[in-house]
């Protein structure tokens, strides 16, 4: 009799989980590629206003990348609030803008200097003097090729 | 001697190590924007005499320190500047060498002479929002693109924003020369004159 009862004993098979790693390592995949790794640590708050006409920065070597904002929680009782400039990982003045972009000048391959494009990454809530002041100095130091970085977006994303 | 068959690797664990390393990669991400609105800097050498620019050839824009937007001397919304943009370079209200044969404007002799002629002079003030500020660059690039997009399907029977996409595409099968040589031949019948006031 045993013999043919074995099967069907009642209980619910368990669910059979050996595609779950599969899965994962599918997601897993998508996000390896997806990554970049930001070499920015920011310590100003940098929420991007959105725009629809922009174009692409295609060369991502030759692009130098100024950040603007008000700072941080954390920074705020040494720094206040007003917004402020990052440069790499640090805040700075207007007046070390020009050192700035000597520097990453020196670093990139003398044919490629023509082509470096400064990139400015400012929180939407920034007064446009400090984008100014920015520009101003970008002129001194002969760095006309900027890009006013954005989400995209539609503008009516900038209201409150 | 009967060979003994090795035992099967135990793959249980393997979804934990996956999860840990997609958890990893997940906290790191940061999808990075790489995109915005590309502006060239006047460089900073003042040349010795002005140029003479007409009045009329002039769209003067003021955003003030309550982000209130002054077009031409007139309080407007934000959502109005980009079709009073288009009538003012698309005006051509030129006579004999500055006319404008493919303008679909007004004509009218107190606007604009052509587009080359015509300049978009934009200013703000210090306390201006940054997000005023590109919302307005945005609506003037706009037009451009619009007056670009009409002039291009005239020409070429495509938009000029499909043009600038099969450009950027590496995978697009035709002849990529000939087509920098149209959008160059737009961008010069629109040539982008957009001058950012201190």
């Amino acid at each position: 009799m045993s013999k043919f009862n074995k099967k069907n004993k009642g209980e619910i098979p368990a669910v059979n989980t050996a595609s779950l790693p599969d899965i994962v390592f599918m997601l897993l995949f998508f996000f390896m590629v997806a990554t970049v790794m930001r070499d920015n640590d920011l310590k100003i708050k940098n929420e991007l206003p959105a725009a629809n006409q922009v174009e692409k920065l295609d060369k991502k070597e030759l692009v130098m990348y100024i950040y603007a904002g008000k700072p941080n929680s954390g920074y705020q009782s040494q720094y206040g609030t007003e917004a402020r400039i990052q440069l790499n990982d640090k805040f700075a003045e207007i007046s070390d803008v020009p050192a700035f972009i000597y520097a990453e000048r020196e670093s990139k391959r003398e044919e490629l200097r023509p082509f470096l494009t400064t990139a400015l990454k400012v929180d939407k809530e920034t007064n446009m003097g400090i984008v100014g002041d920015i520009k101003q100095e970008l002129r001194k130091v002969n760095a006309l090729k900027i890009n006013y970085t954005t989400r995209i977006g539609d503008v009516s994303l900038n209201k409150n | 001697m009967a060979r003994r068959s090795s035992p099967e690797v135990n793959a249980g664990s393997m979804a934990d190590i996956a999860f840990l390393l997609l958890i990893f990669f997940l906290v790191t991400t940061t999808i990075e924007t790489d995109s915005g609105i590309s502006r060239k800097l006047p460089p900073i050498e003042e040349s010795e005499e002005d140029v003479v620019i007409k009045q009329k050839n002039i769209f003067t824009v003021l955003l003030n320190g309550k982000d209130q937007l002054l077009v031409e001397d007139e309080l407007m919304e934000l959502e109005e500047i980009r079709a009073a943009a288009i009538e003012f370079l698309d005006n051509g209200g030129g006579k004999g060498e500055d006319g404008c044969d493919y303008c679909k404007g007004k004509k009218d002799p107190r606007s604009s002479d052509n587009p080359d002629k015509a300049i978009i002079s934009l200013k703000n003030e210090r306390e201006t929002s940054y997000a005023a500020y590109i919302s307005v660059q945005n609506e003037l690039v706009a037009a451009y693109t619009h007056l670009r997009n009409v002039r291009a399907e005239e020409l070429y029977g495509e938009s000029y924003s499909e043009m600038i996409k099969n450009y950027r595409d590496v995978n697009w099968p035709g002849n990529k020369k000939k087509l920098k040589q149209k959008i160059n031949n737009l961008r010069k019948d629109y040539p982008q004159k957009l001058s950012e006031v201190q």
